[in-house]
């Protein structure tokens, strides 16, 4: 059984536009220990998909449309603020892209490091204090026994992102949702973070979401990745799979835009116009105006294509238009 | 050209003193893109701030097609800033919201030119939004109007528009999706080979940095460390620095040729 099973969330945002359907329809598993990536451009629908299992949207103008999201037999969408905070923080965790904004400028490291083991274990005082040292020096900060009474400003970068694994992990959790964690960080300091994560992940045995726009990271880092286009997956399979046989049109956009992937001088691969508007109802594939790797005059037109498993493990949104192949120029 | 011998920039603070730049020397020719690499605060920016002018130097020098800058008075800096434009990273802080893509770039080009008339003003701007790529018919718009990739072209029209001889683009692609990325990339590319400009390029994305600059320089500590043609110190790097940095790079792993 799956740590984590979502199945056809739906979140959408009541706005004077309109119904904005951010997240319709995803589902997702995840297992024990497992890596599970999504990734998709800005405005996906990526960060919503996360924020709904946590019960950290705005509500209104916000809300739950639709789907179940079973953790350990409890529907995370349906069980109540009560519930839900017996379970965020301690059983699911997670970190943010900005340190600095996440982290509370006004209170010293030891009291945010602390306060999750207060709520949840009710481990108090010294001991608190001592298991809080302990983690700090896990995920790398030299001095921990005095940097624990140092406030976020005092920290670099790097380092506040890692008292804020720190703190996510506190707990040791079944599940981290991290959030683009080393999007606003330098490479040196992203390896160390995405290397810490990993051992971390190894050590507790912890499950682990990642969403980010990085397919290097991706490829690194996750055994499995959903992408995501339009508020839903466009494709789902395992790292290798994704990268060696992209099948859906998107994802070879995406994977042919990278310099990486790139001889030097040749022209990389844009994908024109901008992601549709979700206000409006989609009715077809929501690639298709700007499916240039596909055929989009074979895109669907009057419904929305469905997931279909092609081989075991490997789903993708079954579109004629974006399955098909340009022969190259 | 731009030739930079053995600049520094020092400053003194309460803890002594920070050699945010250390004896830097190197060439930028016309039409050529040098990329410089290093984590933050290696001093990419103070080292780009100072050929901006906008800092004065310890020592050393700086030179625009062997024009001594570091003696010039301050009013001469100010003509000769025309000569230098940047290219940020936020395209959404670095154009003002109150002014029309119009207006924005007709200051700009009248940095050059001085009083010109409306037409002629309405004519370059739209020459200038076609280079980059969006429709002259916009240039009424304001800002917040345009898509973040639409915005980070305006703010490269912007820098084009004084006619300037060099451009410093400070991680200009790292806010911005892949997707929107490779538009811009491909923007400066053909920009490059256009207008025969002068680029130095900052990022630290060491994949974009490869694909995009002639040259590629590595700062550490306010020192290069190593510098040559791309490919060089891309597939054979001498200097520890460089290889631990491009260790860190997280690597696509490819299973066959697409």
């Amino acid at each position: 059984m799956p740590l984590l099973s979502v199945n056809n969330l739906k979140t959408y945002f009541d706005t004077r536009a309109g119904i904005v359907r951010a997240v319709d329809g995803v589902s997702l598993n995840v297992e024990k220990e497992q890596s599970v990536g999504i990734v998709g451009e800005s405005g996906s629908g990526k960060s919503v998909t996360c924020y709904s299992l946590l019960g950290l949207i705005p509500m209104p103008p916000g809300r739950i449309a639709g789907g179940t999201a079973m953790y350990e037999g409890t529907d995370l969408l349906s069980c109540g603020e009560k519930t839900l905070r017996t379970i965020r923080g301690k059983r699911i965790s997670m970190i943010f892209q900005d340190p600095m904004s996440s982290l509370n400028p006004y209170m010293k490291i030891s009291k945010q490091l602390t306060e999750p083991l207060e709520i949840h274990d009710n481990i108090h005082g010294k001991k608190a204090r001592h298991l809080a040292i302990e983690m700090l020096e896990k995920v790398g900060i030299k001095d921990a026994e005095k940097r624990i009474d140092s406030y976020p400003h005092e920290f670099s970068g790097g380092m506040r992102q890692r008292v804020m694994i720190a703190m996510a992990l506190i707990t040791k959790p079944d599940l981290l949702i991290a959030d683009e964690p080393t999007t606003a960080l330098d490479v040196t300091v992203q390896k160390q973070v995405l290397d810490l994560i990993k051992d971390m992940q190894r050590d507790l045995g912890t499950a682990v979401i990642f969403i980010t726009h990085d397919l290097g990271v991706v490829s690194e880092t996750c055994d499995e990745v959903n992408v995501m286009y339009a508020g839903r997956f466009v494709e789902s399979t395992t790292t290798k799979d994704l990268f060696s046989n992209p099948l859906h049109a998107y994802t070879r956009a995406l994977e042919a835009s990278i310099p990486a992937m790139h001889s030097k001088g040749e022209d990389l691969h844009t994908i024109p116009g901008l992601p549709p508007d979700l206000t409006k109802p989609l009715h077809g594939c929501s690639f298709k105006p700007r499916n240039l790797l596909g055929d989009a005059s074979l895109c669907l037109t009057d419904q929305q294509p469905e997931l279909v498993e092609t081989t075991p493990g490997h789903w993708v949104q079954d579109c004629p238009g974006c399955r098909a192949v340009r022969k190259s120029e | 050209m731009l030739k930079l011998t053995d600049l520094t920039k020092h400053f003194h603070t309460k803890h002594g003193i920070v050699r945010a730049v250390d004896g830097v020397s190197l060439t930028v020719p016309n039409g050529k893109i040098l990329g410089l690499v290093g984590e933050s605060g290696c001093g990419k920016s103070t080292l780009s701030r100072c050929v901006m002018q906008l800092l004065p130097v310890s020592s050393g020098s700086i030179k625009l097609n062997d024009e001594e800058l570091t003696i010039l008075s301050a009013k001469e800096v100010r003509r000769h800033r025309l000569d230098f434009q940047m290219v940020f990273q936020d395209p959404y802080a670095s154009l003002n919201p109150r002014m029309t893509i119009f207006a924005t770039l007709a200051e700009a080009v009248r940095q050059r030119h001085g009083k010109i008339s409306k037409t002629e003003a309405t004519q370059r701007v739209a020459t200038l939004l076609e280079t980059v790529g969006i429709a002259a018919k916009y240039m009424q718009k304001y800002p917040h109007e345009f898509s973040g990739g639409q915005r980070q072209r305006i703010a490269i029209a912007r820098a084009i528009a004084p006619e300037p001889k060099l451009i410093i683009a400070d991680e200009p692609v790292s806010a911005l999706d892949v997707s929107i990325q490779s538009q811009i990339l491909n923007l400066l590319r053909q920009l490059q080979r256009d207008l025969d400009l002068g680029m130095i390029f900052i990022s630290h994305d060491l994949g974009v940095v490869h694909y995009l600059a002639d040259n590629i320089a590595v700062m550490y500590h306010g020192k290069l460390v190593e510098t040559g043609s791309a490919d060089d110190v891309f597939y054979r790097p001498t200097n520890d620095y460089t290889k631990q940095l491009l260790n860190a790079v997280p690597k696509i792993a490819r299973h066959s040729d697409v």
